[in-house]
């Protein structure tokens, strides 16, 4: 087995981990680190359960290798502390039972951080990324739009 | 999670990426080059991909290139599909490659991953393909700029130790009309049914595609036939259906049959788009 040890900046720490370079960050972070929030669903780059940030960007957890982390800023549910989306998503009721709804937020986060204009397009193009098996959709879309409006109001 | 382990070299050159390679071929390790690592991932993951020597490109600075270079766009293979598109220097790149997988995957797979992939699709090549475009590849034997559609073959051909570095596309290419649609079974996720390219050069149609055959190909003689004025529309179609290559692909996505009626709509498309 051959492992490597590196540090990870996550969520504002750097959190010192030995891995496996077959270790996606992922596993990583759900099963070295704790950090539960991100969802192990297709673990193949399709349903979105395990969307993180990184750098700024959505990105699948399971489409990256815990090595490939070195030097980035990444960010997990847990790192989020009462956002726009986050209260959006519970004002609007946009999930039922929960399981993609990190990655959903996750998702969302970076929408409104990269994308405050967004239309109707960019916002659905970026949204295809995730699945909801409970298919509240509508609901997501609508606190999505919600929060990139607050977010208009609280940047000006 | 994979099953295997590898060792994981992240080269900040490409002579020391070549290196890398050869060395690790000597001791047997089946060396791969990754840079968005997603293929090895998802088919590493079901032992359809496997290496013990995992060469990092995406660090070599020749690879994150985005700019115009004497009449050429130069664009990196270590760059993200969402790079490409946020910047949108080649319109008909943005609409074919922003139809690839989804927005959040799109952010991790690269052009050169896309390119050079296992899976048949590589829907990024099509532009390329239609634009004459040259391509920049790093072996053993230095540093050599290839036409794309001489070495471009149901796949890039390149020989062990070579990885695709760079594509360069002649700057008229770049404004010129095109289309791009992707056709799938059903909404607007998932694999396609068929994806089809065009641009119009010199008065003349350009088509390429994927999902048809089993590799992403352009045909000279399908275009040679859409392009015979002489002709109706509906006969430049048949004669163009006519020169399909094959195998046309029967699989869950459609029918072979199926396939072909829809590529005959989206040709219908295309000329419509240009006339």
């Amino acid at each position: 087995m051959k492992l490597h040890t590196i540090n990870l900046n996550i969520n504002d720490q750097v959190r010192t981990v030995t891995v496996r370079t077959g270790d996606t960050l992922l596993y990583t972070i759900r099963e070295k680190l704790g950090l539960t929030g991100a969802k192990p669903g297709c673990l193949n780059g399709d349903c979105g359960a395990c969307t993180i940030n990184v750098d700024g960007w959505p990105m699948k957890s399971c489409l990256m290798m815990a090595v490939e982390g070195q030097g980035k800023q990444i960010k997990t549910i847990e790192g989020l502390g009462n956002t726009l989306i986050q209260q959006a998503f519970v004002e609007h009721f946009a999930f039922q039972c929960g399981y993609c709804t990190p990655g959903f937020i996750m998702n969302c986060h970076s929408l409104i951080l990269k994308k405050p204009d967004a239309d109707d397009s960019t916002i659905k193009e970026w949204l295809e990324s995730n699945i909801c098996r409970c298919t509240s959709y509508i609901e997501i879309e609508t606190a999505v739009k919600s929060a990139l409006e607050k977010n208009k109001h609280h940047s000006n | 999670m994979l099953s295997f382990d590898f060792d994981y070299y992240r080269p900040k050159t490409l002579q020391e990426a070549v290196g890398l390679f050869q060395n690790a071929d000597r001791n047997g390790k089946k060396p791969m080059y990754i840079s968005g690592a997603t293929e090895l991932l998802t088919l590493g993951r079901i032992n359809l991909a496997f290496t013990e020597a995992a060469i990092d490109l995406k660090d070599i600075v020749e690879g994150n290139v985005m700019q115009f270079e004497q009449g050429y766009l130069v664009i990196g293979a270590n760059l993200t599909l969402t790079k490409i598109e946020e910047a949108n220097l080649f319109p008909l790149l943005t609409n074919t490659s922003s139809n690839i997988a989804d927005h959040t995957a799109r952010g991790k797979i690269t052009l050169g991953g896309n390119i050079c992939g296992q899976i048949f699709y590589r829907e990024a090549v099509l532009p390329f393909l239609l634009a004459d475009s040259q391509v920049v590849i790093v072996g053993p034997e230095g540093v050599t700029v290839k036409p794309l559609n001489e070495i471009f073959n149901e796949q890039l051909i390149l020989k062990k130790g070579e990885f695709l570095i760079q594509v360069a596309t002649d700057d008229r290419y770049i404004h010129a009309p095109f289309i791009s649609i992707k056709r799938r079974q059903q909404w607007e996720t998932g694999y396609p049914l068929i994806t089809v390219a065009a641009l119009k050069i010199d008065g003349e149609v350009r088509t390429a595609f994927s999902g048809l055959c089993p590799f992403p190909f352009r045909s000279k003689k399908m275009e040679a036939a859409l392009n015979n004025h002489e002709l109706s529309v509906k006969a430049r179609i048949q004669s163009a259906l006519a020169e399909v290559p094959s195998p046309i692909l029967n699989d869950v996505e459609g029918s072979s049959e199926y396939r072909l009626f829809v590529l005959q709509n989206l040709l219908e498309d295309v000329l419509g788009a240009f006339d």
